[in-house]
């Protein structure tokens, strides 16, 4: 309630700088709110977190868009989509340790404990997910520089991604947009 | 909670504008929230959205989410986008004189 306070009464003296930072823009034109995310990452536990944050986004109303760079290109290159690992190396919140978990067959045994949980919770594998958000109006694109470095053309990818982007085209689409880096 | 006068009936509103009682709801009153949310006139395709979601709440305690509707009434995403372009997951709920969904799908 405080910090409320403060704000109306920093309203009250200087109305210009506090337009952005108002709690309630009750009688102000609706201004459309945009996301967009990047997704730098390929694993699973990096993939869905991204997908499903642009898709909660577009069920209320929110502009999403999603920017796949690096690895994350894996989340829609044809040919990895199916089979993106949880990733456990490497994460500290790993429930075994990294002596076991870098044991072969694993990594298989993690990823496959995860989407079965995934499967129960009915949340959609991530081939569906991408085309929910595309049926969603969210859009997707590849980043350019990253598919050079992974050899890859448009024909790789899913359907779903609408071209590939440089980094300042992105920021050009981004305009106006909330963006997230996972 | 607040109270507020929909199509001529007081109702319970949460913070958010969502009804808190679906026993008030009217069809007048899904038509005003409706129209207040660009939507105008709710087609037969809406109705079958909103009876789904009023069952559904009553059945399972909680209002459907976007993927819940989907699968259960066979109206694919995009033409759920399509009836409620300001956003699926929301305005099925508020419409339809419920709270919003809990679920992230």
């Amino acid at each position: 309630m405080a910090t409320i306070t403060e704000k109306a009464t920093l309203h009250d003296t200087a109305p210009e700088p506090a337009q952005t930072g108002t709690p309630e823009a009750v009688d102000e034109p609706e201004v459309a709110r945009r996301v967009a995310i990047i997704c730098s990452k390929g694993s699973l536990d990096m993939a869905y977190p991204g997908l499903i944050m642009a898709n909660a986004a577009r069920m209320m109303g929110i502009d999403a868009m999603i920017f796949f760079t690096f690895w994350g290109l894996d989340i829609v290159t044809k040919k990895k989509v199916e089979h993106l690992h949880a990733g456990m190396l490497g994460n500290p919140s790993s429930p075994m340790p990294h002596s076991v978990m870098g044991l072969p067959g694993m990594e298989a045994l993690a990823t496959k404990m995860m989407k079965k949980k995934i499967e129960s919770l009915d949340i959609p594998d991530v081939p569906e997910l991408l085309e929910i958000l595309d049926d969603a109006g969210a859009e997707l694109y590849s980043c350019q520089l990253a598919m050079e470095m992974f050899d890859l053309d448009d024909d790789d990818l899913v359907p779903q991604v609408k071209g590939s982007l440089t980094a300042m085209d992105f920021w050009e689409k981004a305009a106006g947009a909330q963006v997230v880096f996972i | 909670m607040t109270t507020a006068t929909i199509a001529g009936v007081q109702v319970d509103l949460d913070a958010e504008g969502f009804m808190t009682d679906p026993k008030q709801w009217t069809k007048e009153i899904a038509e005003t929230i409706a129209r207040d949310n660009g939507i105008d006139p709710l087609t037969q395709k809406h109705w079958q959205v909103i009876d789904f979601c009023r069952a559904d709440n009553e059945a399972k305690g909680t209002p459907p989410t976007v993927r819940r509707i989907t699968k259960q009434t066979g109206i694919s995403t995009k033409e759920m986008y399509q009836l409620f372009p300001k956003g699926p997951g929301v305005l099925s709920s508020k419409i339809a004189g419920l709270t919003k969904p809990k679920g992230c799908i």
